[in-house]
């Protein structure tokens, strides 16, 4: 880069800015570079860093909005802590999440194998299973609500088929929370699986081909060879998905509305009807700090999780 | 031979087959029950097939519904999502990959430290701040911070550190400016970027619920989803409406999908390797 700029002949050539000299020359350069980062950077670091820490200050406050805010230092959090409701929240997120991401990443990983065959259909098999995750989430939580309607919806029917007995689905306070894991899982594994088929695509020939020739089964060379391939996108897939569960929003609003019973209230859900439910900033900012946190160290062990289990298999 | 009898065909087709099925078949009865009317939806076993073509779902929702003007701001702000992500991150992914300037390493750092900062934190404060400046309520509301993105701003990065600087350095020398270097030279070489950027700002913002939901109230101004998701609150549930409205929300994504698969999974392996 430093070429680049050694090259320049502007400064060179044009006696004008020889003129203005080094300093000048400065200047010019600094204001050309700003010219080009300017614009994104002040809306992408004052629409977070700003806010972020305009956030930490509401925290420490009792506020609505209208009258003065209350400085009350770290009680927000201190009754936080102590919140029946922020600990369900938090309980029906942690599951939310535990079930989730390894199962998108089982699931991400079978499907991807098997689109790895070359074998027909498998165009049409890809587009199916691609195209949920393009459809938003607020209207996969509409047409969920439809599919496993109680009275009339075809969840119900396929279990009648199988003389299975019906079920109430996203009624139910013991069902709905993995009912919603089941729709999240439907319209993410696309995702997952998209990048495990690339990384499986990456994976040296030779690689697999030296293993079959030494004589390993299909499973052994899957279980020794391509797994431990698979692991560096693992960790990133475990993140994303991480930070997908534990941010669940939308799917929750256009199903159950955090319903039966506040059983699929989920921290984000509690945190938009603090806030803008019930008008309560402050504590509402408190609760995205914690689940900030809470995001971050998770995010953070997945990865140290995976480094370590990658450290005993090499 | 170790295996005295063969299936047919492959024995992966017994996995992928339902697969596919149970991915695929609930937005086909989207679609399906989108044209049914009310009686043939609300009966016990469901059918999938309608019987006759009913335009009633739709009807009523244009009628009921302000869903052709939400979907109309909703065009209007991914549209502006996505033109303006192209132009301000491709400048500053050029910015910082190619140019010296001072405070380029604090500004790269100050972006970088964007990431970790989900929407749920920053969309109290964000609330705040804009109805301070008092665009609250209107489509300004949704797509300010879909102006640019730390996302875009590496992706852009990454695909201009990737170039090779000759092709630059022969416009300059030519005397062509920066600016007239970037736009003439570079940016062409960066369709396939651009695209991938295109895409995913295109399916974020087109699909998102929680900040269009918080920033405005006023049903004039909704986005498709926040729309669709208050309506469906609303009322005692009209299912041919709301799938009407679902397929307004989802169809002209996936009908881009179906069209582009290639840059679309190419779009998604990028984010999953690169974010």
């Amino acid at each position: 880069m430093a070429t680049t700029f050694a090259v320049t002949p502007r400064t060179h050539a044009k006696p004008v800015s020889a003129q203005r000299g080094p300093r000048g020359r400065a200047v010019r350069r600094s204001l050309t570079g700003w010219a080009f980062v300017g614009p994104a950077t002040v809306i992408v670091v004052g629409l977070s860093i700003f806010p972020a820490v305009w956030a930490f200050f509401i925290s420490r406050a009792k506020w609505n909005g209208i009258s003065p805010g209350v400085p009350v230092g770290w009680r927000n959090y201190q009754q936080l802590v102590q919140d029946p409701d922020m600990i369900a929240a938090t309980q029906h997120t942690l599951i939310l999440t535990a079930i989730f991401v390894p199962g998108s990443i089982a699931l991400g990983i079978l499907i991807a194998v098997a689109l790895n065959q070359r074998i027909r259909l498998i165009g049409f098999y890809r587009t199916c299973i691609f195209v949920p995750y393009v459809a938003s989430a607020a209207a996969t939580g509409i047409l969920a609500g439809f599919v496993f309607n109680p009275q009339f919806g075809a969840a119900n029917d396929i279990l009648r088929h199988l003389g299975l007995p019906q079920q109430q689905f996203l009624e139910s306070r013991h069902q709905a929370l993995y009912i919603i894991c089941l729709i999240l899982l439907w319209g993410e594994v696309g995702f997952t699986t998209v990048i495990y088929l690339a990384a499986l695509q990456d994976i040296p020939r030779e690689l697999v081909e030296a293993a079959t020739m030494d004589g390993a089964s299909k499973w052994k060379v899957f279980r020794h060879v391509t797994l431990p391939e698979l692991r560096p996108v693992t960790v990133f897939v475990a993140v994303w998905q991480t930070i997908t569960a534990m941010q669940l929003f939308d799917l929750v609003y256009t199903t159950t509305r955090g319903g039966p019973l506040n059983s699929t209230q989920t921290i984000v859900y509690y945190i938009y009807e603090l806030a803008f439910q019930t008008q309560r900033l402050g504590y509402g900012a408190a609760a995205a700090y914690f689940l900030f946190i809470a995001t971050m160290i998770l995010s953070l062990g997945v990865i140290l999780y995976g480094r370590r289990r990658g450290s005993e298999v090499f | 031979m170790r295996r005295s009898w063969r299936l047919p065909f492959s024995p992966w087709h017994l996995l992928l087959m339902p697969l596919a099925l149970i991915f695929v078949l609930p937005l086909v009865q989207m679609v399906l029950t989108s044209f049914m009317s009310s009686a043939e939806i609300n009966q016990f076993p469901p059918r999938l097939i309608p019987t006759s073509l009913h335009l009633e779902g739709y009807r009523h929702l244009f009628a009921e519904t302000k869903a052709l003007r939400w979907f109309l701001n909703t065009v209007i702000v991914s549209g502006i999502a996505v033109v303006a992500h192209l132009v301000l991150c491709s400048m500053a992914g050029y910015g910082f990959a190619r140019l010296k300037f001072a405070g380029r390493g604090l500004a790269f750092v100050l972006i970088l430290a964007t990431v970790m900062i989900p929407i749920q934190l920053l969309m109290i404060p964000t609330y705040l701040m804009f109805a301070r400046i008092g665009i609250v309520d209107t489509l300004a509301a949704a797509f300010v911070p879909w102006l640019a993105s730390a996302f875009g701003i590496f992706l852009m990065r990454q695909f201009f550190l990737g170039l090779p600087v000759e092709l630059e350095e022969a416009a300059l020398i030519d005397g062509c400016g920066r600016w007239r270097t970037f736009r003439s030279i570079v940016l062409p070489l960066a369709k396939p970027a651009l695209t991938t950027l295109a895409i995913i700002t295109l399916l974020w913002s087109w699909n998102d619920l929680l900040w269009p939901l918080v920033a405005i109230s006023d049903d004039t101004k909704f986005t498709l989803q926040v729309g669709l998701a208050n309506f469906q609150g609303m009322r005692r549930t009209e299912w041919s409406q709301l799938m009407a409205g679902n397929v307004l929300a989802t169809m002209p994504l996936i009908l881009a999908f179906l069209f582009a698969q290639k840059k679309f999974i190419a779009t998604m392996t990028f984010t999953g390797i690169k974010g």
